[in-house]
């Protein structure tokens, strides 16, 4: 189908856009795109207005600040993709990248674009939640930060107002030689994922869990962390039958359910990815498995 | 006379490719038409539904918007509301046909309603939001097989019935073959509704020419003489006005064997407007009223003997037909009588119900309702091999039809009324040959060390059977120009398949001159009175068979006339890269340009003796037997007990299709089939939900097969020559998609043979496979 | 204050050719392309970003031209499928997709072909299994893709071949 009538608005900083944000009524950012195009092509959305803030070099940016990497919501996934600094302090995320989409996506699409998209299946917002990421939110003449776990409040539904625009993502790296395991389940290559898990792992000197974080994504309608499994981990030598111990327990998740991937399905299919994630995350960080 | 150099049978690069690969291809979206105005529809949100008060004054009122066609504004321009009939008088009535737009009631989510043409496609789409219809819904019929229950809803008040048609398929003595059977074995089998998706959706451009009073038609069809007649017929114009031009069709699969509602609304729209109209479907309207297939119950068993000979088939099925029948009961027929497959089946009984229901038409898409027959078939093998603890290769080995049985005569009939007889094939020679290469001993190792780690390998193969070159004729006009140029016309359509190359070698060939001297036109009306179009793996064997006698009269004719010139006996004469001479004799010779010159004549001089004027020849190759065409695929799979994700590993596919043209374009077309194949086994599944509402409307949702889920295919090749034309080919369009499904389920069964898992529906997806895995887990 | 019915002007670079238009607000690039400067070749198969047939270069990188407004094309360089020959030659992957029967129907080919110049820019060296990674992001309905990936081998291996 052909898009809606609608008014173009092009941004040429920062500024601009927070203004036009604040000034436009039903108007809604174009990003990257790759999410809201096909919405508009099929008309499922149909705002008054768009406001294309591709010219934003401001928010194109992916360096360290201090404790933090910090992400651009203008990044392009390609970049992500290709990025040394995110490759050597985030290698789960150079992981993750490669399967949102396909390469002609992640070309033009932004890790805004996603976050604030917010699809359950998708592996930035996993990302996001797994490190505890920081939302840099900016509107005229303010900007709050606002976690990951506030951020994501529910079924494709950010903390966003309708004047506020992401401009940064703050995701603070572990330690040096940190394990790390990244698995998804899909239908075919660059599909949306059914679910995916993500897990992050250091062990002490004696090789035993000093600390773990374990996202679930696909699962509910925003990323979840398991805490009672990450806690009942630590201090635990990572041996098969604890890990595969700490990823059974998935009762206690509310799970999405369609004809496509009923709840018993995204259920067991995360039973088995956490196990695998844990596993390569335990390899990785030096357990003898 | 010495042989021309071998052309039929080379590797030869398409001529297609040049302009296609620097992006001037000219598809129907392509062609200029400065002015064109653009159509869009309103489609119906409802399965079912009453149609009451159109409110179209929003929609007039927008500004870019042209004219609104309500049915009743629709049927004013038209000799009659409903499309004609396709298919032979009497055998389903004239309600079967959709209408073009419906007056009274609707009886499928997306079925076209009212038409808008605007300035812009765009703009077309801004008004169809704005037009407003009074629906009262209406039960829903959307499990076919509630058909058969008299209680349920009817799919359509104005033609109260609930099945199409009820028939049999029967011979032998099945009652009997069950007493006396050693062991019965039973499957009951689903499979779920697909549709053709080819890259191109369909579409239509019509421009009532002004300045020669022609409608002239470019769509992307596979049936140019069938769209013009039609379009003749609704519109009440003379043969003569109307002329419709196959430009190049984005892939086709059996979704564009077919005139349209959409065709014919816009072409009467052009009409009356005495504007250019074009439609261009988009992907969304392929999913809601472009043609679907695919979706049929069987629930059948054989009897066997106790070394697993077939002794009979019995059983029955129901067709899910959606809400319209314009093909008749072509796909259903096609399935049961394609169940026997390559074997000796001495009694079948399999009773049909054709049901109609409340979702898009059916028609044949690629394999044509044979897929579901091989399906069926090839599910019963293995179970009989199972049953009887007999190897899966043994047992077909032990039923196939010898090869020195050939031509073999089945009892059955097909749909003209002629026997179904194979021509020729070595089905035991194919198998044997294809097992060999997948080396069995050596998997079966590879298989045990997997297995040790944990890993399930397994694997699988069927046979199956493909009717091809369905007549009954195809045009093929050979004309050699005053230049030398030689011109094909054929009512043939090319989509894609390297249809003008092969008959360019074919008329290379037959007449005697190069590949690059041969231009061939398909699928324009102007050039050919007659012809029938691109379905059923037909056009090499009806096209290619006339193309191939017109270029050898031709030929003989130029040799003849050539002969007086040259003062020698047609009989010392041969013609190589267009030159007519004695070979070995240099100097002397007459090239094919002086012939023609001769034959166009020149009024007042002497005209050649005997000779009909005209370098050109017609034929229409008349057949009613088609040329069977065999297959035999080999696949492993590695199957993920933990998740139920299945990974094709290797795919080996040998086939037969006779005589080859064009290897290459052979196995790009094995490729191709086996992928759509893989579609069906896998990965598409067109999902309706309780209230006949398409949920799967995107490529997002309805999922292709795309390269990484695609093994690499080694494909071989076997050629019985047919019998039935004299060229001795079989077509190769469709016979990669038929075994497909049964090789991957078997090769899952093998993989997981410690589990018990049975596959009886496609497609086999990681969820249904978890679920089975977890029963037999249970257990 | 603009309406929709407006037009916004652009300036774009396409296959070496300057073009200045006047384009729709809500027009894609891949109508744009086609409707304005009737470059056909890019072609539009599902309007969702997944089928790739529009698939173009906007500065060097591929994008899907139907994910994209026309408006957004401005100051860029963009090439399509026309631009892939140079005076007159075929670029090396049309040249083996022509050797190794890589298309059938060609609807899909244009976009297709974009990707695998980007890759073969790339890649000097691309695997069978990096070939089809990219071809993931494309549906081919006729081919199998099997002789696209024969023809990216076959073109990358020309294209390491010194030049004469």
């Amino acid at each position: 189908m052909k898009l809606a009538p609608v008014i173009y608005h092009r941004a040429n900083t920062l500024k601009e856009a927070l203004h036009l944000l604040s000034d436009t009524p039903d108007a809604m950012v174009l990003a990257g795109g790759q999410s809201l195009m096909p919405m508009l092509n099929l008309r499922l959305a149909a705002p008054s207005h768009l406001i294309d803030i591709n010219r934003l070099k401001e928010l194109d940016h992916i360096r360290e600040e201090g404790d933090f990497i910090s992400m651009g919501a203008m990044t392009r996934q390609r970049t992500i993709e290709f990025s040394d600094l995110v490759a050597e302090k985030l290698p789960l995320l150079a992981l993750a990248i490669r399967h949102v989409g396909h390469r002609q996506t992640r070309n033009r699409g932004t890790l805004g674009g996603s976050l604030c998209n917010l699809d359950p299946a998708a592996e930035l917002a996993l990302v996001a939640c797994l490190y505890d990421g920081v939302m840099v939110v900016d509107k005229v003449e303010q900007n709050r930060c606002v976690p990951m776990s506030e951020f994501a409040m529910g079924f494709m539904s950010t903390a966003l107002a309708t004047d506020e625009l992401l401009s940064a993502v703050r995701l603070a790296p572990w330690p040096a030689g940190h394990g790390y395991g990244f698995h998804e389940f899909a239908r075919r290559q660059g599909d949306w994922a059914v679910v995916s898990v993500g897990v992050l792992m250091t062990l002490d000197a004696s090789g035993k869990i000093e600390r773990v974080a374990i996202a679930l994504g696909g699962i509910a309608s925003t990323p979840l962390r398991r805490p009672v499994a990450e806690a009942h981990l630590l201090g635990r030598a990572p041996k098969l039958d604890l890990l595969e111990a700490a990823a059974a327990p998935v009762d206690d998740i509310d799970a999405l359910d369609d004809a496509n991937a009923p709840a018993w399905y995204r259920l067991q299919l995360v039973r088995v990815l956490t196990r695998r994630a844990l596993v390569d995350a335990a390899r990785r960080a030096g357990a003898p498995l | 006379m010495t042989h021309p150099p071998q052309i039929i049978g080379r590797r030869a690069r398409r001529q297609e490719d040049a302009a296609l690969l620097q992006g001037a291809g000219r598809f129907v979206d392509d062609i200029p038409m400065p002015g064109a105005l653009h159509a869009a529809f309103v489609r119906s949100p409802l399965a079912h539904a009453r149609l009451g008060a159109i409110d179209i004054d929003a929609a007039l009122a927008l500004p870019g918007v042209v004219a609104c066609y309500t049915p009743s504004a629709m049927a004013s321009l038209l000799t009659q509301p409903r499309l004609p009939i396709a298919f032979p008088q009497g055998q389903l009535g004239p309600e079967a046909m959709p209408f073009v737009l419906p007056a009274a009631e609707t009886c499928y989510v997306g079925e076209a309603l009212v038409m808008i043409v605007a300035h812009s496609r765009s703009i077309a789409e801004d008004a169809v939001a704005l037009v407003e219809i009074d629906y009262e819904e209406l039960p829903a019929l959307i499990d076919c097989r509630e058909a058969l229950d008299p209680q349920s809803p009817l799919a359509c008040l104005a033609d109260p019935i609930q099945l199409f048609k009820r028939f049999k398929v029967a011979y032998g003595d099945a009652a009997q073959a069950f007493k006396d059977a050693h062991t019965v074995v039973t499957v009951d089998l689903r499979q779920h509704r697909g549709a053709a998706h080819p890259i191109e959706g369909r579409g239509i451009l019509v421009n009532p020419d002004q300045a020669t009073g022609t409608l002239t038609v470019w769509a992307s069809t596979q049936m140019s003489h069938e769209l013009a007649h039609t379009l003749c017929k609704m519109l009440g114009l003379p043969e003569t006005r109307v002329r419709v031009i196959a430009p190049d069709v984005g892939g086709a699969f059996g979704s564009k064997y077919l005139v349209y509602p959409e065709d014919v609304a816009v072409a009467a729209a052009a009409h009356v407007l005495k504007r250019p109209v074009k439609w261009i479907e988009d992907r969304r309207e392929h999913f809601l009223s472009a043609i679907q297939e695919r979706e049929q119950y069987w629930s059948v068993e054989a009897a066997v003997d106790s070394q697993g000979k077939l002794l009979g088939v019995r059983g029955q099925m129901v067709h899910d037909q959606g809400a319209f029948a314009p093909h008749s009961i072509n796909v259903p027929y096609n399935s049961a009588t394609s169940l026997p497959g390559p074997y000796i089946l001495p009694a079948y009984e399999l009773d049909v119900a054709v049901a109609r229901t409340n979702k898009v038409p059916v028609i044949p898409i690629r394999g044509a309702g044979y897929p579901q027959g091989c399906f069926a078939m090839e599910r019963l093998m293995d179970r009989v091999a199972h049953a009887l603890k007999i190897d899966r290769g043994e047992v077909r080995l032990r039923n196939y039809i010898p090869r020195d049985r050939m031509p073999y005569p089945t009892p059955m009939v097909n749909r003209a009324g002629a026997p179904i007889t194979y021509d020729s094939g070595d089905y035991a020679y194919c198998h044997e040959t294809a097992l060999a290469e997948a080396d069995l001993p050596g998997f079966r190792q590879r298989q045990a060390q997997a297995r040790s780690r944990g890993q399930y390998l397994g694997i699988g193969f069927a046979a199956a059977v493909k009717g091809t070159g369905r007549g009954p004729f195809e045009s093929g006009t050979v004309r050699v120009s005053h230049d030398g140029r030689v011109s094909v016309f054929t009512g043939a359509l090319a989509m894609g398949q390297g249809l003008a190359t092969a008959l360019g070698q074919i008329c290379a060939q037959g007449l005697g001159v190069e590949i690059e001297d041969v231009d061939v036109i398909c699928g324009d009306t102007s050039f050919v009175s007659l012809g029938m179009g691109g379905f059923a793996s037909r056009q090499t064997v009806t096209a290619g068979s006339s193309v191939h006698l017109a270029a050898l009269a031709v030929r003989d004719k130029a040799i003849k006339v050539a002969a007086a010139m040259l003062d020698e006996q047609p009989a010392n004469l041969t013609i190589e890269k267009g030159l007519i001479h004695v070979p070995g004799k240099d100097g002397a010779g007459v090239p094919l340009a002086d012939v023609a010159m001769r034959l166009r004549g020149l009024p007042g001089y002497a005209f050649p003796e005997g000779a009909d004027a005209g370098l050109e020849a017609t034929f229409h190759f008349r057949v009613d037997q088609l040329a069977y065409s065999n297959a035999f695929h080999v696949c492993e799979v590695d199957v993920d007990i933990e998740t139920g994700f299945i990974r094709l590993t290797r795919y080996i596919a040998m086939h037969d299709s006779g005589k080859l043209i064009n290897p290459m374009m052979v196995e790009g077309q094995i490729h191709g089939g086996i992928v759509h194949g893989i579609g069906n086994a896998m990965f598409e599944h067109m999902r309706y939900d309780e209230y006949g509402q398409p949920t799967t409307t995107t490529l997002a949702d309805y999922l292709l097969p795309t390269a990484t889920d695609i093994p690499n295919i080694e494909v071989l090749l076997h050629e019985s020559p047919s019998p039935v034309n004299p060229l001795g080919v079989k077509g190769a369009g469709e016979s990669g998609v038929l075994p497909v499904a049964s090789s991957i389920a078997s090769a899952i069964e093998d993989a997981l043979a410690a589990y018990g898992v049975r596959i009886d529906e496609v497609p086999i997806t990681p969820l249904c496979l978890l679920e089975l895995i977890n029963k037999a887990n249970v257990r | 204050m603009s309406t929709s019915l407006s037009r916004i002007a652009v300036r774009v670079e396409i296959n070496g050719r300057q073009y200045d238009q006047e384009v729709e607000h809500r027009q894609t690039l891949a109508d744009f392309l086609r409707e304005n400067l009737s470059l056909t070749g890019t072609h539009v198969g599902c309007e969702q970003g997944v089928c790739g047939s529009c698939t173009v270069l906007v500065d060097g990188i591929s994008a899907r031209a139907c994910l994209m407004l026309a408006a957004q094309a401005d100051s860029t360089k963009i090439t399509t499928v026309e631009g892939l020959a140079c005076d007159g030659a075929l670029h090396p992957i049309q040249q083996a997709f022509w050797d190794k029967h890589s298309l059938q129907c060609g609807f899909c080919t244009p976009g297709i072909l974009i990707s695998l110049v980007e890759l073969l820019q790339a890649e000097a060296e691309p695997t069978e299994a990096q070939i089809r990674e990219v071809l993931s992001g494309h549906l081919c309905r006729c081919t199998g893709y099997q002789n696209i990936v024969a023809a990216a081998l076959a073109a990358a291996a020309r294209m390491r071949e010194p030049a004469r």
